[in-house]
C-alpha cells in the first residue's frame, strides 16, 4: 500500500545515522504514514492500471517549463515532471528524498550535505552527477532565481566532493533553506546542456531534459505538451502511466466543460474556477482537493499604497480590515475553499502562527476609526473615495464584495481591471495606485516568502513583486534581518511572533483568505502517495485506473 | 471569345492585380506598423513588464537591460522607421518574449486558422444560401417566419456563448462530439482516421465562428431572389415551362453570386477577427490566440507581425476575389473603376 520511498528506501533507513532532528526522521520509513491520502486518491494502481494518457489542464499556458530561475507556480506544474529537485515534503512538510538521497546538517547549521542518488540518468542518457547540482547552484538558483537570490544569500559557496555528493558552505545559519530545495526552489538542470549559454535563453527550457520520470516530447503551442514514460526512471517500475498531456484552454468555463465530458481527467492549480466547482460535485465520479499547494501557503491579500496620504494613516487600514466580513468573502467568491485569514502568516503554518486576538468584522468600529481619522460622512453618505487595482484573472466576485462591504462604512471603492502588464506597470513603476489586490505565496518559512513583502529594502521602483505596499519600517527590517540568520530556533520563533504583532500593528497587507490551489480529478486518477508540494509531484505513481472506483 | 481577346483580358486582368497590389498593400503595411507603434505606445505595461512580472520578479538592471535589447528606450520615431525597414527587407523580427522569429511563430499557428475559416465559410455559405433559398419560396409563408426568426436569433447571439451552449449540448450532454482541441490527443489517430477527428474537431468552432454570418447570407440570399424574381427573364422563363429549381439553380442563384462573393471578402476580414474568440473558447492553436497571448505578454513584434500578415492576407484575398468580378461579370470591365462594393449594393 504505501509506495514511497521507493527503490533504495531501505539505504535511506541504513544511513538514519546522518540524519539529523526531525526532519531527517520524517525522511525516512515515518513519512509513508503521513503520505496515504482519503478515497481514491489513496487508492494504488493495479497490474491492470498500468498504461494510459493522463489528460491535465492548467489554468494558462505557462512562458517555458524551466523553475531554476523562475519562481512562478506555471512553470512547474509542467516541469515537475520531467525535472526534479533535491527533496520533496510530505503533507506534514517533511523533506522526502528525491535526487538526494540522504543529507546532514551541521550542529552550526552552516554545512549541508547531500548524498545523492547514484546510477541516475538525465534524458538524453547523460550520467546524472554533483556537478550538475553545483552548476544549478552557482549559475542559476543564486543568481537568475528572483527568491532564491534571498533565499541562497547565506550560502558562500557549493562543492562537489566525489561524483555523488554536494556541500553547501553557509556564512550563517539559514533555518529555512531546507524549505526550499524543491523542484520548485531548486530545480536540477543538466549541466552539460545548460553550461556555457544563456540559460533564460537555452532552448531546453522549451524542451527539458530532465532526470524525472516523464521525459519531454511535444509542445505545441497553444494547444498541449505531451510527456512520455522514462522507462530508464531511477524508482524502478514507474511511472505507471505511458504518457501525459497537458492541454492549455483559455476560457474557464470551456476547461470545466471539457473535465466534465471526459476529454480531460484533471484539472490542477484551481484551473476549474470556484464558482464552477459545483459541476463536480458528485463524489461519486470527482474529487475535489484543496491540499495539493499546501507548500506553498499563498494568501489572498489586499496592500495599501503607504504613500498615499490618507492611507498613510493606520485608522483608516484598520477601520478597512473591520469592514470586510472575510468568512463570507470566503463562503461567496471562494466556494468555502481555504480559510478567512488574520494577520501575515496563514494559520496553517502552525510552526509560526499566532492567532489574532482582534481584528475582526466589526463595522461599528470601523466606522468610529473613520471619524477619528477626519472621515466625516459627507451629505452623500461618502467619507472617502478609493480606488482598487486588480488583474483581470482574479475572480469578480472579489472586488465586487469589497465594495459592497466598504460602501457600508462609507467608503466608495473605485475597481480598476488590468491585464497583468498594465497592473505591473500601475503598481510598481508609476505607483498610481491606492490598493491592489494580490496573491503571495509565504512558503513553509516567513523569511522565504513574506520578508519581500514587509522588507524596506525590496521597494524597488519598477521591479515587479517587490514590496508593494512600500511599507517601510526599521524596527521589523531589523527583526526580519536577524530571523533570516538565526540558528537558535527559540530566539527566532520568538522574532517571528514579534513580526506577526507588527504587521498586524501597521498594516500595510490586509490579509483576506488563506488560498487553496485546488485539483479536480475524474475518480479513475489514482494517486496514492499525498504531497505538500502536490502540485509540483512527479506523477511517478499516479495512474489511471480501468474503471471509476467510488470514492 | 477568341483567343486573342482571352489573352489580352488575362494579362488586362494582371495589371490590374500587380497596380492594386502596389497601391494598397504598401501603405497597409505602413499604416499597420504605424498603427500598432501608437498603440503600443500609449499601453501601460511593456514586454520588460511581462517577462519579469512572469518570472516572479528580476531586478532594476535587468529590466533596464531588457528594455535596452528590445529597443523600448529608442525614441518612437527610431523604432518604427527601423521596423519599417526590416519588414521591407522581408524580416518580422524576434518575438520579444519567446525570442524567437514572429514569421516562424506565424507560420506555425497559419493552417489551423484557415482550416477553421474554411469550415466557417463553408458553413455560412451553405447554410446561410440555404436558409436564404427556404424563406424566399414563399414569402410571408410560415417557414419563411420560422427562417426570419432564426436568422435574428443567430444575429443577436454572441459567439461566445452560441460556443459554450454547443459544448454544453454536444459535448456534454450528448457526448457526440468533442469539446475542443484540434485532435484527440488521448489516442492519436492516423491516416482517414486522423483527417476526420479533425473534421469532428472543428465542426462546433466552424460552427460558432459561422453562426453571424449564416444569418447575413440568408437575409441577403433571401432578398435577392425575392428582387430578381420579379426581373422580365425570370417571367420569360417560367412562360417558357423551365421548372422552378432549373430557375433557381442555374438562372437566379447565379445573378445572387456577385453580392454573396462581394460578402466573402468582407467576411474574410470578420473571420480573422472572429477567431480569437473562438479559438480561446474552443483551445485551438491559431492565429486569434497568438494575437491574443502577444497583446497580454505587450509582445510588440509579433503583435505587429501578426496584424501584417493577416491585413495583407484579407488584402489579398479581396484582390483576387476583385480579379474574379472583372473575368466574370462584364459590367465590371466596361464599367471604369465600378468595384464590387458597389456591385453589392445594387443586388438589392
Amino acid at each position: 500500500m504505501v509506495r514511497f520511498p521507493i527503490g533504495d528506501d531501505t539505504e535511506g533507513l541504513t544511513r538514519r545515522g546522518l540524519l539529523r532532528g526531525a526532519a531527517g526522521l520524517a525522511a525516512t520509513g515515518l513519512v509513508g504514514a503521513g503520505l496515504v491520502g482519503a478515497g481514491p486518491a489513496g487508492a494504488t494502481a493495479t497490474q491492470a492500471d498500468r498504461g494510459g494518457t493522463l489528460m491535465v489542464t492548467v489554468p494558462a499556458e505557462p512562458p517555458h517549463l524551466c523553475s531554476a530561475f523562475d519562481s512562478n507556480m506555471g512553470p512547474c506544474l509542467i516541469g515537475s515532471k520531467v525535472l526534479e529537485g533535491l527533496i520533496a515534503f510530505a503533507p506534514d512538510l517533511s523533506p522526502i528524498p528525491v535526487l538526494a538521497r540522504s543529507w546532514d546538517i551541521s550542529d552550526d547549521g552552516l554545512t549541508y550535505t547531500f548524498a545523492l542518488r547514484e546510477n541516475v540518468l538525465w534524458h538524453d542518457g547523460h550520467p546524472f552527477t554533483a556537478d550538475d547540482v553545483v552548476f544549478s547552484f552557482r549559475e542559476a538558483w543564486s543568481v537568475l532565481h528572483p527568491f532564491g537570490r534571498t533565499a541562497y544569500a547565506n550560502v558562500v559557496a557549493a562543492e562537489a566532493i566525489g561524483p555523488h555528493q554536494v556541500v553547501f558552505r553557509l556564512s550563517a545559519p539559514a533555518p529555512y533553506l531546507m524549505s526550499y530545495m524543491n523542484v520548485f526552489g531548486a530545480q536540477v538542470l543538466p549541466r552539460h546542456v545548460y553550461e556555457g549559454t544563456d540559460i533564460r535563453r537555452n532552448p531546453a527550457n522549451w524542451a527539458p531534459v530532465g532526470t524525472g520520470p516523464f521525459r519531454f516530447v511535444e509542445w505545441r503551442h497553444g494547444s498541449h505538451v505531451r510527456l512520455e514514460r522514462n522507462a530508464a526512471y531511477w524508482r524502478a517500475g514507474l511511472p505507471y502511466l505511458d504518457s501525459i498531456v497537458f492541454r492549455f484552454i483559455p476560457d474557464p468555463l470551456a476547461r470545466a466543460l471539457a473535465l466534465r465530458s471526459g476529454q480531460l481527467h484533471m484539472a490542477v492549480s484551481s484551473a476549474i474556477a470556484y464558482p464552477n466547482l459545483r459541476l463536480f460535485d458528485d463524489p461519486d465520479r470527482y474529487t475535489i482537493d484543496g491540499g495539493d499547494g499546501t507548500f506553498l501557503f499563498s494568501q489572498f491579500l489586499l496592500h495599501f499604497n503607504m504613500r498615499q496620504p490618507v492611507l498613510a494613516d493606520r485608522r483608516v487600514r484598520l477601520a478597512m480590515q473591520a469592514a470586510i466580513d472575510r468568512d463570507r468573502l470566503l463562503a461567496l467568491a471562494f466556494a468555502g475553499h481555504g480559510k478567512a485569514a488574520d494577520g501575515p502568516l496563514p494559520s496553517t503554518l502552525a510552526k509560526f502562527h499566532v492567532p489574532a486576538t482582534g481584528g475582526g468584522y466589526d463595522p461599528a468600529l470601523s466606522e468610529r476609526l473613520l471619524d477619528e481619522a477626519g472621515l466625516p460622512r459627507r451629505v452623500d453618505g461618502v467619507r472617502l473615495r478609493v480606488a482598487l487595482d486588480f488583474i483581470d484573472t482574479v475572480n469578480i466576485h472579489i472586488p465586487e464584495f469589497l465594495r459592497q462591504q466598504l460602501r457600508q462604512v462609507g467608503i466608495r471603492l473605485d475597481l480598476r481591471v488590468g491585464d497583468l502588464a498594465s497592473y505591473l506597470r500601475r503598481i510598481y513603476t508609476d505607483e498610481t495606485y491606492d490598493m491592489a489586490l494580490n496573491t503571495a505565496h509565504a512558503l513553509p518559512d516567513p523569511s522565504l516568502g513574506l520578508q519581500r513583502l514587509y522588507w524596506s529594502k525590496s521597494i524597488v521602483r519598477g521591479v515587479p513583486w517587490s514590496n508593494g505596499a512600500r511599507y517601510a519600517n526599521p524596527d521589523l527590517d531589523r527583526i526580519m534581518e536577524t530571523a533570516a540568520r538565526d540558528g537558535d530556533t527559540a530566539r527566532r520563533w520568538a522574532d517571528i511572533r514579534q513580526w506577526q504583532e507588527i504587521a498586524r500593528r501597521d498594516l500595510p497587507i490586509l490579509n483576506l483568505i488563506e488560498q487553496q490551489w485546488v485539483t479536480v480529478a475524474d475518480n479513475r486518477v489514482l494517486r496514492p502517495s499525498r504531497q505538500a508540494d502536490g502540485l509540483f509531484a512527479s506523477y511517478a505513481d499516479v495512474s489511471l485506473a480501468a474503471q471509476a472506483t467510488p470514492a | 471569345m477568341t483567343g486573342a481577346a482571352a489573352i489580352a483580358l488575362t494579362r488586362q486582368g494582371l495589371y490590374r492585380l500587380g497596380y492594386n497590389l502596389l497601391t494598397r498593400i504598401l501603405p497597409i503595411v505602413a499604416g499597420v506598423a504605424c498603427f500598432n507603434l501608437l498603440i503600443m505606445h500609449v499601453m501601460t505595461g511593456d514586454a520588460a513588464d511581462v517577462l519579469a512580472g512572469n518570472a516572479g520578479g528580476a531586478t532594476a538592471q535587468e529590466l533596464a537591460r531588457l528594455r535596452h535589447e528590445f529597443g523600448l528606450d529608442q525614441p518612437f520615431a527610431q523604432r518604427f522607421l527601423g521596423y519599417l525597414w526590416a519588414v521591407l527587407h522581408g524580416d518580422l523580427g524576434l518575438s520579444q518574449t519567446q525570442g524567437v522569429p514572429v514569421a516562424g511563430l506565424i507560420l506555425a499557428r497559419l493552417p489551423t486558422t484557415f482550416l477553421l475559416m474554411g469550415v466557417s465559410l463553408t458553413f455560412s455559405l451553405l447554410l446561410g444560401v440555404g436558409l436564404g433559398v427556404l424563406g424566399a419560396r414563399h414569402p410571408g409563408g410560415w417557414t419563411d417566419g420560422l427562417v426570419s426568426g432564426l436568422i435574428l436569433t443567430l444575429y443577436a447571439m454572441p459567439s461566445f456563448w452560441f460556443g459554450l451552449m454547443a459544448i454544453v449540448l454536444f459535448s456534454v450532454k450528448l457526448g457526440w462530439l468533442p469539446s475542443g482541441g484540434l485532435d484527440s490527443l488521448e489516442q492519436v489517430p492516423e491516416g482517414w482516421a486522423w483527417a476526420a477527428d479533425r473534421l469532428k474537431h472543428l465542426l462546433l468552432p466552424g460552427l460558432t465562428l459561422a453562426n453571424f454570418h449564416i444569418a447575413v447570407y440568408a437575409r441577403l440570399t433571401r432578398g435577392i431572389l425575392l428582387d430578381i424574381e420579379r426581373e422580365d427573364f425570370v417571367r420569360t422563363l417560367r412562360a417558357k415551362g423551365a421548372s422552378a429549381g432549373r430557375i433557381l439553380l442555374f438562372h437566379m442563384l447565379p445573378n445572387a453570386a456577385l453580392p454573396i462573393l462581394t460578402m466573402v471578402g468582407l467576411q474574410m476580414a470578420a473571420l480573422f477577427g472572429g477567431s480569437v474568440v473562438v479559438e480561446s473558447v474552443f483551445g485551438l492553436p491559431g492565429l486569434g490566440r497568438l494575437i491574443l497571448d502577444a497583446l497580454l505578454s505587450r509582445d510588440m513584434t509579433l503583435l505587429t507581425g501578426i496584424l501584417l500578415v493577416s491585413s495583407v492576407m484579407v488584402t489579398v484575398i479581396n484582390l483576387l476575389l476583385d480579379l474574379l468580378f472583372f473575368l466574370i461579370d462584364p459590367r465590371v470591365r466596361s464599367g471604369a473603376g465600378m468595384s464590387p462594393d458597389r456591385l453589392g449594393q445594387e443586388g438589392e
